[in-house]
């Protein structure tokens, strides 16, 4: 099952947790989350991909979207919990440069709140 | 002298069935005891080379998918008869310029490909495709 599992606001981050294949429609999915609470006034978005271990290009290229709608409201996008090749896809893609990556949630939200 | 061994597979058009095929790939990667940083990078690349054969041939058909296992190395086609594409046009993505103008934010697949993979190659024609890559054993 591809889906988003959870969706919280802790220290002013929205973390969205996912679990499956990172494919459009979940990614589609991230980022109608994200926008939900953006309307909101949030601009701290942490996606949690500890049970996502695959990714392709287009669910990727949703988060460069998405990427671009918090630049527009002075906001951040991270990732926590990156499968090993999913991090280096994120790398090859660029996305790294415009987002940090964290080993845990913990340390994410410290980092970021 | 032995024939190498292949696995070949027959995908249909459908939503995620590229899952199929790393499944297979992770299968043939385990066999030939390669590391799991390069099976997750050809599961990857294969990824792609299924969504490209699906969205981009505008095939109506299967599309096929060849693992050539060798001592040294796995070579893996992806064939299409799809209305074929000249590489050479095929724009390299720049993140930058996706975030600062109004392109398309789609447009990853081949970079990715030849950045996963340690050779990739296209043959097309109005025929259809065939994307060979290959990834070796023991470099990179």
């Amino acid at each position: 099952m591809n889906s988003v599992t959870n969706v919280e606001q802790k220290d002013n981050v929205l973390i969205i947790t996912t679990e499956g294949y990172l494919n459009k429609d979940l990614g589609e999915e991230i980022q109608r989350a994200a926008q939900e609470h953006m309307k909101k006034g949030a601009n701290k978005v942490l996606i949690n991909l500890e049970r996502s271990n695959i990714v392709n290009s287009i669910g990727a290229s949703i988060l460069i979207e998405l990427i671009e709608e918090l630049q527009e409201v002075d906001g951040v996008l991270a990732f926590c919990n990156l499968a090993t090749i999913i991090e280096k896809t994120f790398k090859i893609m660029g996305l790294t440069k415009y987002c940090e990556s964290y080993s845990t949630q913990e340390e994410a939200l410290k980092s970021m709140s | 002298m032995s024939k190498k061994p292949t696995v070949e597979l027959k995908l249909p058009i459908l939503k995620n069935m590229e899952l199929v095929a790393t499944q297979t790939a992770d299968v043939v990667s385990k066999h030939m005891d390669l590391s799991e940083e390069k099976s997750g990078e050809i599961s990857m690349a294969l990824i792609e080379a299924c969504i490209n054969a699906f969205e981009h041939s505008e095939s109506k058909s299967e599309i096929y998918i060849h693992f050539l296992i060798d001592d040294d190395n796995l070579t893996i086609k992806v064939i299409d008869k799809g209305k074929g594409f000249d590489s050479s046009n095929v724009k390299i993505p720049n993140i930058e310029t996706k975030l600062t103008t109004s392109e398309k934010k789609r447009g990853w697949g081949i970079m990715l490909i030849k950045e996963l993979m340690d050779s990739v190659d296209f043959e097309s024609d109005h025929t259809g495709t065939t994307l060979t890559m290959t990834k070796k054993k023991n470099t990179k």
